[in-house]
């Protein structure tokens, strides 16, 4: 947690990633480009869910509503007004942070189970909402087609663009969560009583925390607009907010990392399980299991144990 | 400095604190005791802002601060340590200590700066202070019990307080141990000026530093005076010591 920077090892590993990233719609078919659009996207909402959820303790349970309104948001401003792409694509975010301020005042009366209770509630009617008003939302057909600009119209022109936004995104929430407001956030997640006890206003320091998060995901709703230019009422329904939640179970919720590399696993498992059985949820199932049984600490904590000797090694060598 | 005025409080009708008063002056180290469930923490609850007094005042620095949230108390100079180790469990030592002062800073809203580059000055002299220093990358998790209980000092100490609660500080500490913790708290009311007042059922540990003792008994207060007036009381031996004599 005190380490200055990255290791020389994990720095080899980031640019080994990002060079494969960057060159990967060179050589892979259309269809594989879309699906690491849809990782780098879920990956994005995973992050930033994970703000709250492993960084701040709060078992934000319908984390989705402000990915489907981020999405929304964009695509509305898309269909409706004749603004530039970069205001429609901005307002994503902003809107999302509105409502999670929003939500946020309510919610945060409550805490641990019966702030998820009660989140899953509101999320709910916010879903109830976009489902029910087809004058404006489409309900539950959603909005279609949506017009691009050139530039991130095509594959690869969406794909570069939603890996730029994807990867400042975590740079940005990465910077957050090792600032002094991050620190104090991992303090109220081991202890909130205490944290009151040192002077910190726990409640408002958390509903920032909750808005910063409401904020990426929502950005990560806009660029769901972007790999597959439509949105639906899906998008903010429970089930996914479930789904994001597992994947930052399995990828490892103390990990910064954790929930790109779940999310990877579990659209990599949906992808290639359900070209074999419709039945892949219950395979889906049975690595959830394992994951909680054996690796506690998810898929990369498990990793990063595996070589700890290495890094303390390497953290001896500094000094 | 501080000053408690008729304060109670009831859980579901059992009245854990009834009409205490307790006068604590600048500087001064003074001593809780009392059998157990006599309701020092309880005590020390309602002082720190963890729990609110169902009637009574406390008058800390001439301000009534009865009833206000823990933060707002902690900023105007009084902050605590718990009986059960009560700090960060994931983070190191150092970590710890420096979440504290942050908060004292106001460095909370600071979104950009790296946090290993914050306070490490301020956060070093505390722990020099308490003697941690060689243990301020260990996770407190894993360190030891005197350790911990320390520790719980020192994150304490890092909200800069003027007045110091200490909730039983040497529980189940190693006699040694023990020893070191005494030093420590003298030291904290000699150099640092802190005004403490702590609950503690070890009564060497009592009288070796406390300047003044109140005894509490089911909720209320049953004496406050100097070591040798309680040591010398009648009923406190009664209640408290099952009529032997003390030490």
């Amino acid at each position: 947690m005190m380490h200055r920077g990255l290791s020389k090892r994990n720095w080899g590993i980031a640019a080994a990633v990002l060079a494969f990233l960057l060159l990967l719609p060179l050589f892979l078919p259309r269809f594989y480009v879309y699906q690491i659009s849809l990782i780098l996207v879920y990956g994005l909402l995973a992050t930033s869910l994970n703000i709250v959820l492993g960084y701040g303790g709060v078992f934000q349970f319908h984390h989705c509503v402000f990915y489907g309104m981020g999405g929304y948001a964009t695509a509305l401003f898309l269909t409706k007004t004749g603004l530039p792409f970069v205001v429609s694509f901005a307002a994503g975010g902003v809107f999302a942070a509105i409502l999670s301020f929003l939500m946020g005042l309510i919610t945060i009366r409550l805490s641990k189970l019966y702030f998820g209770m009660l989140q899953i509630s509101l999320g709910s009617l916010v879903w109830a909402i976009i489902y029910r008003w087809y004058s404006f939302t489409g309900g539950d057909d959603g909005i279609h087609g949506i017009e691009l600009p050139d530039l991130v119209s095509s594959p690869r022109g969406s794909y570069y663009f939603t890996l730029a936004v994807t990867l400042l995104c975590l740079f940005v929430i990465y910077k957050i969560l090792k600032s002094p407001f991050g620190s104090v956030l991992q303090g109220i997640r081991d202890n909130p009583v205490r944290s009151g006890m040192v002077g910190i206003n726990v409640k408002r320091h958390i509903l920032a925390a909750l808005i910063i998060a409401g904020f990426f995901g929502g950005v990560a709703g806009s660029l769901f607009v972007v790999v597959d230019r439509t949105v639906f009422p899906d998008m903010l329904f429970w089930t996914l907010s479930l789904e994001v939640l597992v994947m930052c179970l399995i990828g490892g919720w103390f990990k910064f990392f954790g929930p790109m590399l779940g999310a990877a696993i579990v659209i990599a498992l949906r992808t290639f399980v359900s070209g074999f059985t419709v039945y892949w949820a219950l395979v889906y199932g049975i690595v959830m299991i394992f994951v909680i049984f054996f690796l506690p600490d998810g898929v990369l904590g498990f990793f990063e144990e595996k070589i700890k000797p290495a890094k303390g090694r390497a953290i001896a060598d500094k000094g | 400095m501080l000053k408690i005025e008729g304060l109670s409080k009831s859980f579901d009708g059992f009245m854990a604190v009834s009409n205490v008063s307790l006068d604590v002056k600048k500087g001064e180290i003074v001593a809780v005791i009392g059998p157990n469930g006599a309701g020092k923490s309880t005590l020390f609850n309602l002082i720190s802002g963890v729990l609110k007094p169902d009637s009574g005042r406390i008058i800390f620095k001439g301000e009534n601060i009865a009833g206000l949230p823990s933060h707002a108390i902690c900023k105007k100079g009084l902050s605590r340590s718990f009986q059960i180790v009560n700090v960060f469990e994931r983070m190191t030592v150092f970590e710890n200590v420096q979440i504290s002062i942050m908060a004292r800073e106001k460095m909370n809203w600071n979104f950009f700066t790296p946090s290993s580059r914050v306070l490490i000055e301020e956060t070093m002299q505390i722990l020099a202070s308490v003697g941690l220093t060689e243990k301020k990358d260990s996770v407190c998790g894993l360190l030891s019990h005197g350790d911990r209980k320390v520790l719980e000092i020192a994150v304490a100490l890092g909200g800069n307080p003027e007045f110091l609660i200490l909730d039983e500080p040497t529980a189940g500490m190693a006699p040694e141990e023990t020893g070191r913790c005494i030093d420590l708290i003298k030291g904290l009311c000699d150099r640092f000026g802190l005004t403490i007042l702590f609950c503690e059922h070890d009564m060497e540990l009592v009288f070796a530093i406390a300047s003044r003792i109140m005894v509490m008994t089911r909720g209320a207060t049953l004496i406050q005076g100097s070591c040798d007036e309680v040591r010398g009381n009648q009923a406190v031996q009664d209640v408290y010591l099952g009529g032997s004599e003390v030490c």
